[in-house]
């Protein structure tokens, strides 16, 4: 077919074009997350409830004369971007079908699994930029609180920040697997929701009532097996944990959710 | 069209004789509107499958390590399930409209638009209603089944007062979520609040109280997931009410208020 | 240059497209025609790997689409202008087009001017938009990477008489640049005065292709005039006189011959005509006569 296009002249040479580079994809997704109001505000809203929550606390330990170190503000932090994070890991993904804009996106790129990578990697990036806003956000109330205080206690160590770092993007890749595997914003969202917050509590529940289930939950429950991060277990079994309750969480979600975007029809 | 009367020199709309949009016709639209599309019958169908799979799981594993259960042990295990989607059921009901952007053709079929909201109100209600009914159907259910499989008796604690109770928290929890929805109009934004309502601001309250003394007498009054606490095992108290009362002004009341007014000052788009 | 070959596209038990072939040449503008859910959309979605064939396939200047490296500057396609974000302005849709593509800010200026959306325009949401500037925006982002293909579902819908010849020109002058286009349509009038070439379908199935002239040789309906005169009646009686059938038709009459021998008539019978010309009935009944099994009213 190709040499006969070519022979009436009619095919398009491709030669002299490039594919799209990685790095403009990753660029234009990146741009995409913030640019419409919703995304924005997204966004705004997570660095505003860091904001809020850290004055909250602020204000509580120095009325109350509690002592405090940074690394409580930024598990405060921590704490609230842990469920703020998956939904923007969601809503990067399961926008487009929403929206129906996948229809133009994979039209202009139809090497779909770049697509999907750029998007998980803007949620990575978006992850880091939050990271460093809370630390940031952190330090500054703990100055505050030496201010006030007379002196502030800066406890806190490279491993958690390592740990705070890799826990979060952990936590918005679960949300991104979900909403590849559901491509769904509403269920996508309550599926995140109930594994992060009513799971835990199923697990522990079957874990007292079964026995064997209490041999087995640890290689499940991903969320639990992320503890070997913030203590930097040296056990193998924990590390070991993370990894095959991850393959669980993150891994099949995924590779489900991406078998199942490269075959849909796109509508 | 109607003819123009001879005495008019302008011709007018005769409306005499149509009858406006019943009630009850507005309900069983919006009924309609809740199972038939696939996003909103999968809803209802996971819902339902949900509730029984909770309930079978809590039977096999009572009957497997020989544990003593009640009646209301299986109702209680609703809060996985039922408490948990009806809200999200309550909150697509009306969001849906705004992001599939069928108020347009709803509004423009009845422009009363507080009627169109009690219509959706009322489904609301009564899917909750339904959702109970199935929840006590499976529960009487499951509890036979553990009767005849475990060595226990069959224990019936069940009372007019708790079933009431029971059904008062369901309907509540698709309530707030409809408020949530109201006020937001954006599925996923009234998702995510009220997944924090109700799972995040209560451990934020109890620290809360744990650090500020004064917090400590506030929070029955401003936690409403608490002040409904009691509502499950149907111990209410006079005070119980009252912060039942206080608290679902804040969640329950303010949120509809707001929310209604946006929705009837909206541009449908 | 644009070649479908024995596409098939089936859901379930249901045949959106059956068996299709056809090609659209550089320099021309093929018209796809048929009416609604004839399955134009399917065969353009299969054609932009949207929808994955259940046989046959779709190529682009002898590529899959697929393995067009940046298609967007190869391709430009339009499959529904409604099909973006509310939330995002006019010109913010664009930008990001043109970022994908590796282009300047520059073009996407350029775009706007050339679709005619002004700045105040392109800075509204698209929730704003009419369906008539969704459109100009659609085709401004087919034209972003200046391709030589476009392909063009419905690109009429909701264009003002104006958008509509203003889309004709710049759609013709496209081709007569040697650029391919595909466009495709369910209504006859538009098709025709714009496309060189054009692909009738109707439930799945291709039932004729041609250009107009071969299009309406192959029919066997004759030829028919519109025609008023000063006096209908007058020129009624006379055209009866020789035989030919005439129906009135609005202020005029219906004429079952060709302009030329109507003309004649009145000539020789010195009746001052008003209004002479051929009835643009022909392609439509042929259409019509075509894809009748097809059509959701019976043909009268």
């Amino acid at each position: 077919m190709v040499a006969d296009a070519h022979h009436l002249g009619h095919a398009i040479d491709i030669s002299s074009t490039s594919p799209t580079p990685f790095w403009r994809l990753v660029r234009v997704e990146l741009r995409k997350s913030y640019d419409t109001r919703a995304g924005f505000w997204l966004l705004a809203v997570i660095g505003l409830i860091v904001l809020a929550a850290e004055i909250i606390v602020l204000a509580v330990v120095t009325t109350q004369d509690e002592s405090i170190a940074l690394g409580d503000f930024v598990a405060v932090a921590a704490f609230l971007t842990s469920f703020l994070l998956p939904v923007l890991g969601i809503m990067v993904l399961t926008t487009e079908w929403s929206q129906r804009t996948a229809m133009v996106t994979f039209a202009l790129e139809p090497r779909r699994p770049l697509v999907i990578a750029a998007k998980a990697l803007v949620g990575v990036l978006l992850t880091l930029a939050t990271v460093a806003v809370s630390i940031v956000i952190g330090a500054v109330c703990n100055a505050l609180y030496g201010v006030i205080e007379g002196s502030a206690d800066w406890t806190f160590g490279w491993s958690d920040f390592w740990a705070f770092l890799l826990t979060q993007v952990l936590a918005m890749l679960g949300g991104f697997a979900l909403a590849a595997l559901l491509l769904n914003t509403p269920a996508a969202i309550v599926v995140f929701f109930v594994y992060k917050w009513v799971l835990p509590g199923l697990f522990e529940l079957g874990a007292q009532l079964v026995g064997w289930f209490g041999d087995l939950r640890p290689w499940l429950d991903f969320q639990s097996a992320q503890n070997a991060i913030w203590e930097w277990s040296s056990s193998g079994e924990d590390w070991a944990n993370l990894v095959v309750s991850g393959v669980v969480w993150l891994g099949l979600p995924l590779a489900f959710g991406i078998w199942r975007v490269l075959r849909a029809e796109v509508k | 069209m109607s003819t123009p009367t001879a005495a008019a020199s302008v011709p007018t709309l005769d409306v005499s004789g149509t009858a406006p949009t019943p009630f009850s016709r507005l309900v069983t639209t919006e009924l309609r509107k809740t199972w038939d599309t696939r996003a909103g019958s999968w809803l209802l169908i996971s819902t339902a499958a949900l509730t029984g799979l909770v309930m079978v799981i809590q039977l096999i594993v009572a009957v497997a390590q020989d544990l003593e259960l009640t009646y209301n042990d299986f109702l209680t295990s609703t809060n996985f399930s039922i408490a948990l989607l009806l809200p999200v059921i309550g909150i697509l009901l009306l969001t849906s409209e705004w992001s599939q952007r069928t108020a347009m053709v709803t509004f423009s079929l009845e422009p009363r638009r507080p009627r169109v909201i009690a219509a959706k109100l009322a489904v609301g209600v009564a899917l909750a209603v339904v959702a109970v009914v199935v929840a006590l159907v499976l529960a009487l259910v499951c509890n036979l089944v553990y009767g005849a499989l475990s060595d226990f008796a069959v224990e019936w604690d069940v009372s007019v007062l708790q079933t009431l109770s029971f059904v008062l928290f369901q309907v509540v929890g698709m309530l707030t979520g409809f408020a949530f929805a109201a006020l937001l109009l954006s599925s996923p934004a009234a998702i995510v609040l009220f997944m924090v309502y109700s799972f995040v601001l209560p451990t934020i309250f109890g620290i809360g109280a744990a650090l500020i003394g004064w917090f400590e007498d506030l929070q029955p009054w401003i936690d409403f997931a608490d002040a409904q606490t009691p509502l499950i095992d149907a111990s209410m108290t006079g005070e119980d009410w009252a912060q039942f009362a206080v608290s679902g002004f804040i969640w329950l009341v303010i949120p509809l208020a707001i929310g209604l007014w946006r929705v009837l000052r909206a541009e449908v788009k | 240059m644009i070649t479908v070959e024995g596409l098939t596209r089936k859901y379930g038990s249901f045949t959106a497209v059956d068996n299709v072939s056809f090609v659209c040449q550089p320099g021309r503008v093929t018209g796809f025609l048929g009416p609604n859910g004839a399955g134009k959309t399917t065969t353009m979605r299969v054609m932009v790997g949207l929808t994955p064939p259940t046989s046959g396939r779709a190529t682009i200047g002898g590529h899959l689409y697929q393995h067009i490296p940046n298609p967007g500057r190869h391709v430009g396609v339009l499959l529904d202008a409604s099909a973006q974000h509310g939330g995002r302005t006019g010109r913010e849709v664009l930008e990001i087009g043109a970022r994908t593509m590796g282009l300047p800010s520059s073009r996407v200026d350029e775009m706007l001017e050339m679709v005619s959306l002004t700045s105040g325009e392109a800075k509204r949401r698209l929730r704003n938009y009419s369906l008539g500037m969704k459109q100009r925006l659609g085709i401004a982002h087919a034209l972003l990477g200046d391709p030589s293909v476009l392909i063009l579902d419905e690109p009429a819908n909701g264009l003002d008489p104006a958008g509509i010849r203003w889309m004709r020109g710049l759609l013709k002058g496209y081709a007569e640049r040697g650029g391919t286009v595909l466009l495709s349509s369910h209504l006859l009038h538009e098709v025709e005065q714009i496309a060189d070439e054009m692909i009738l379908i109707g439930n799945g199935r291709i039932v004729a292709q041609g250009d107009k002239k071969t299009l309406l040789a192959g029919d066997a309906t004759t030829a028919s005039t519109l025609v008023t005169a000063l006096d209908n009646q007058v020129l009624a009686d006379a055209l009866a006189a020789k035989g030919i059938a005439v129906t009135g038709a609005g202020e005029g009459l219906r004429v079952d011959a060709a302009t030329v021998d109507v003309g004649r008539v009145a000539a020789e019978n010195a009746i001052v005509l008003t209004d002479l010309r051929a009835a643009e009935g022909g392609l439509e009944d042929l259409f019509l006569a075509l894809t009748a099994e097809t059509q959701r009213e019976a043909v009268v």
